[in-house]
């Protein structure tokens, strides 16, 4: 069949809400399009492990310290599920691990600021990981099947991750008022950055429109931005807490929340490699995948002889 | 950083049955050196919160697939025989328990 007679079905099977899978025929764009963005998501959560797990041996009781610690485990299972979705497109595992370590490959560029203080680890759970189901939810119903699946299952569990850090900012803020303080800060720096996790607005996006023609993505930057604002303000209010916003102020005409303007200089910075903890990420990375260089080779070696053992 | 000779570990297919009773369904799959650790990794990617009773791993390159291009043809034979359904066949009034 022509090409240009297999996209028109391809287009066809999208506009049906039919699943695409892995054999079927997809035009290169589609399929460079997935590889491109699941991969980066699958590093995004490898990489977010970085910033939670700086927490792990200083978590205030050993109560919180088991909960950081599965979630952190969740996260390595949430880039496992997309690498193996990634894969099902003819990208190696390899190839794309490749990619991060030799810092070709970007990942969301929030995981480039540092978790100064514990309540850091509230705001990450709360505003990142909220921000990030915003995303998560809408790809439950994207057009590529391997995709959609591994979102359901990341959903599932992702909600957890959020309570879990907004319960910790709950304590905080009926507690001390240093405690106060320091949940404070940390929506301070946070909030932001969680706005930019959305990426660019809709008319600089470069892949939005064509991703939303395939049904990759199913809503707009700005429409998802504008949802999670909506929901946080009063989770925020609740605490007791300040959103870092002046021109926060609910419409009653628009029914939404009018805000300020996102700094987009930062966000060209951070995903260029100017953030704070750009080098800091990929040199841990690097260094983890050097340092388990023996373990692959090792597991490889006996596999075989087992091989051999069981053949002979 | 990964060298070009460096081998990976195979691809494993996963399957997980929930629950006792039920078929196993594919779930997604992972890199392991061998089956016990296909077995064993499947477990803490696909089964942290009980979801799993019991665990297939199977090598993806023994996997044979049919071709998608050749769906219609391909399952055309199941396609024209209505004869094969139960409502093919109207039952006369009055009869009870068909």
């Amino acid at each position: 069949m022509p090409a240009d007679q297999q996209e028109t079905l391809f287009q066809q099977k999208v506009d049906a809400e039919q699943k695409i899978e892995p054999r079927d025929w997809m035009p290169e764009g589609y399929r460079k399009n997935l590889v491109r963005q699941i991969s980066q998501h699958a590093h995004s959560e490898i990489v977010g492990m970085l910033p939670e797990g700086n927490w792990i041996t200083r978590a205030p009781s050993l109560r919180r310290k088991t909960i950081l610690l599965a979630k952190v485990q969740d996260e390595a299972g949430h880039g496992l599920y997309l690498y193996s979705a990634a894969e099902t497109l003819g990208t190696g595992r390899d190839e794309m691990v490749d990619q991060l370590l030799r810092g070709t490959a970007k990942y969301s560029s929030i995981f480039n600021y540092p978790t100064l203080t514990w309540a850091d680890i509230g705001a990450v759970g709360w505003l990142v990981d909220g921000a990030a189901i915003m995303n998560q939810v809408m790809l439950c119903r994207t057009s590529y099947g391997p995709y959609a699946r591994a979102m359901v299952r990341i959903c599932k569990e992702e909600s957890f991750h959020q309570r879990q850090g907004y319960d910790i900012l709950v304590t905080l803020s009926k507690g001390t008022p240093e405690q106060k303080a320091m949940a404070q800060d940390a929506l301070d720096r946070w909030w932001w950055p969680s706005l930019m996790m959305f990426g660019p607005s809709d008319k600089d996006s470069p892949h939005s429109a064509q991703s939303l023609k395939w049904k990759i993505k199913r809503q707009s930057n700005d429409e998802l931005r504008q949802i999670f604002i909506d929901r946080t303000v009063s989770q925020a209010e609740y605490l007791g807490l300040q959103i870092p916003d002046p021109k926060l102020k609910w419409n009653e005409a628009t029914q939404h929340y009018d805000w300020g303007e996102i700094d987009w200089t930062e966000f060209n910075e951070v995903i260029r490699g100017n953030g704070p903890c750009n080098a800091e990420r990929l040199a841990a990375r690097q260094k983890a995948h050097a340092d388990g260089a023996w373990v692959r080779e090792a597991a490889l070696a006996y596999a075989a002889k087992k091989g051999e053992r069981n053949a002979a | 950083m990964s060298s070009k000779n460096e081998q990976d570990w195979p691809l494993w297919e996963i399957f997980i049955q929930s629950k006792r009773g039920l078929d196993h369904k594919h779930v997604g799959s992972l890199h392991a050196a061998d089956a016990q650790m296909a077995v064993e990794n499947a477990r803490d990617v696909y089964t942290r919160r009980n979801e799993g009773n019991s665990i297939w791993a199977v090598r993806a390159t023994d996997i044979h697939a049919s071709r998608p291009e050749d769906q219609g043809a391909f399952f055309d034979p199941a396609d024209d025989k209505v004869y094969r359904h139960p409502t093919f066949y109207p039952m006369p009034e009055g009869v009870k328990y068909i």
